[in-house]
């Protein structure tokens, strides 16, 4: 039995151990496989779009027989919200036999509130980029096991990374009820303007060189309006 | 003197043990470790169920460093991006640099100069050595061993004052630029490091007869937090992690990035992939970057440490600013509107001391990126913490969490 194999949940066609190269053979024979896939202009390393419908059957061919068993990276790009496809959920994959990574593109179905074939169950590296997805994108991926957010807390009600949330961000309630009873504490968008240092417009030269502009208010010095 | 013998009878040992596991009630205990506790080296939550010592369920809860470094990056231009990249692995600065510079350079298509490429290198090698340092030291000391932290930090206190000298910082030291790096080397600064170079092998020696053949640092890790081949490779492990549990891949040596491929030195590979074998795995990496480094002094390049054909993209030395119109608009043009990117995406993936950092930069044309993933490999890494813990004892946490050597920093970015 060949060593590799037991790492990579199924047969390797043999003709494959021996042709590092991800070249076009290789690409034509996936083209062939699958009628909604198709080449992408790439610069580094080949680039699929595939209608999400193929998804999983894709990873798996991908996974059992060409090796690409390493899933390093799932993300999405928001093409903004005047395009087609607003969301588009990106792959890398990499094979330690072509020492190669490949790409696939996949557009998300419907732009409000986008939807995608969960693919955690071929790739448990996934579970987690999927999680990281739905939480900065909002995008809903479908028998994903715990589908719940990862890096902001569960009652967050905004996308941080779709075009248009704003760079300050929004106020949010605190996470914390009972904190908030009390205090009447909200997670307040950054002070921007000016950025972090500003230089004066009057006052003496020495007034108007930058320094850090003081935005911080307590119980004593109000937010300004 | 002479030895006594007496016997003892003790009756049947595994009898009294059955008797006992069937008369506890099984009632479970939550337990919350952290997020602000010594052993989760940052400010990672462990969610846990306790069936007496045993852990029966773990559930990692993140985000508490979260910053949102992505969304920063699309509204910023390249350049200034480079100290946020200092802020994700912030033990290894040096090599976050270097991989976020590579990424974006691949999507202009810029080719750099060998000095360049050499320094790059160099950095990224002593990063990997000041990190794994810590890595160890720590490590040690989660298990339990203080003193091979003293013998790691002293040393790694000699590389922070090697990095102040040439960065001018010694924490975040945001090195590299696009399209080159922010300065030459000092003048003595290869001499200096190399003679760190000598002197360290011999604190790894320290360090390893404190630990390495220790009774009780190796009861403490040998067969803790085991991970198979085929988990680590599923659960999307990269670097020394990845490297312990027997697979061979290290994209210096199989996607060599920067001009590594010039450069000789072995891969370490772990058997059984516990917490041994990635403290094993971290002490042999150090020597071979100490390989590399001194292959890399021995045939440093001369010539210019940015690309001087890059002109939209690398701001012209300070002297020529100074002295000539051109430089003068090259300089303003890339402060204010930033490097001159063309469309285009890229993924790239460095070697980086805590694994596979990736980089995809999602260019529209311009200083500013459309997009920037940044994969963080702690991230991926901690994803085994929920299989792997359970069946473990709470006391093995301190173990795992210290072999797995993650920073909080770059899981939440």
């Amino acid at each position: 039995m060949n060593p590799l194999s037991r790492t990579c949940g199924g047969n390797i066609t043999p003709r494959r151990l021996f042709e590092f190269m991800i070249d076009q053979d290789f690409t034509d024979s996936l083209l062939g496989k699958f009628k909604n896939l198709s080449k992408r202009h790439h610069e580094d390393c080949l680039t699929l779009d595939c209608d999400p419908s193929d998804i999983s059957n894709l990873l798996s061919h991908l996974r059992d027989e060409e090796t690409f068993d390493l899933m390093v990276d799932l993300t999405a790009i928001d093409h903004n919200e005047s395009s087609e496809t607003r969301f588009s959920v990106v792959m890398h994959l990499y094979s330690r036999i072509h020492r190669d990574y490949i790409r696939i593109h996949s557009p998300c179905k419907d732009n409000d509130s986008p939807t995608f074939p969960s693919v955690s169950d071929i790739f448990p590296a996934a579970n987690r980029h999927e999680r990281e997805a739905y939480d900065m994108f909002g995008i809903t991926f479908e028998n994903h096991p715990n589908l719940k957010r990862i890096l902001m807390w569960d009652e967050y009600p905004h996308y941080p990374l779709r075009k248009d949330f704003p760079l300050a961000g929004i106020e949010t309630p605190l996470p914390a009820d009972d904190v908030v009873e009390v205090t009447n504490a909200s997670v307040d968008p950054a002070p921007m303007m000016g950025g972090p240092f500003v230089s004066s417009t009057d006052g003496t030269m020495s007034d108007s060189e930058p320094r850090a502009k003081d935005e911080s208010w307590t119980e004593e010095m109000e937010k300004p309006q | 003197m002479s030895t006594k013998t007496v016997e003892i009878n003790v009756g049947d040992v595994g009898a009294r043990g059955a008797d006992a596991s069937a008369q506890a009630d099984g009632q479970k205990m939550a337990l919350n470790v952290g997020p602000s506790h010594p052993t989760t080296h940052g400010v990672l939550r462990l969610m846990m169920d306790l069936d007496g010592d045993v852990i029966t369920r773990c559930e990692p809860v993140l985000g508490y460093l979260h910053r949102g470094d992505e969304k920063i990056a699309e509204n910023m231009t390249y350049n200034q991006f480079v100290p946020y990249t200092d802020r994700l692995d912030y033990l290894s600065p040096l090599a976050n640099n270097v991989a976020y510079a590579i990424a974006v350079e691949r999507v202009a298509g810029i080719e750099l100069p060998e000095r360049c490429e050499a320094i790059r290198v160099l950095v990224c090698e002593m990063a990997r050595i000041s990190s794994h340092l810590l890595g160890m030291g720590v490590f040690g000391m989660d298990a339990g061993a203080w003193t091979p932290f003293m013998y790691t930090f002293t040393e790694r206190e000699k590389l922070y004052t090697l990095f102040e000298e040439l960065t001018g910082a010694r924490f975040t030291t945001s090195y590299t630029r696009i399209g080159g790096v922010a300065r030459d080397i000092p003048e003595g600064w290869l001499k200096r490091v190399s003679s760190f170079c000598d002197n360290l092998p011999k604190a790894i020696d320290e360090v390893e007869k404190l630990l390495t053949r220790n009774r009780i640092f190796i009861d403490r890790t040998e067969g803790i937090g085991e991970v198979s081949q085929e988990d680590a490779i599923a659960f999307g492990f990269t670097g020394p992690n990845l490297r312990a549990s027997g697979v061979d891949l290290d994209l210096r040596k199989d996607k060599p990035y920067s001009g590594y491929e010039k450069y000789d030195f072995d891969v370490p590979i772990g058997t059984r992939g516990d917490c041994y074998d990635r403290y094993l795995v971290r002490i042999e990496e150090v020597r071979q970057s100490l390989r590399i480094i001194k292959q890399v002094i021995d045939n440093f390049p001369s010539g210019l440490w940015y690309a001087e054909d890059a002109r939209k993209i690398f701001a012209p030395p300070k002297e020529k600013i100074l002295t000539s119109m051109e430089e003068l608009i090259q300089n303003f043009m890339i402060v204010t509107e930033g490097p001159q990117i063309p469309e285009g995406e890229v993924y790239f993936e460095a070697e980086n001391p805590k694994g596979a950092l990736g980089f995809y930069v999602v260019s529209k044309g311009g200083g500013v990126p459309y997009r920037l993933k940044i994969r963080a490999p702690s991230f991926c890494n901690l994803s085994i913490l929920e299989k792997m813990v359970p069946g473990h004892m709470l006391s093995d946490i301190t173990v795992i969490l210290g072999s797995l050597d993650f920073v909080m920093g770059e899981c939440d970015r």
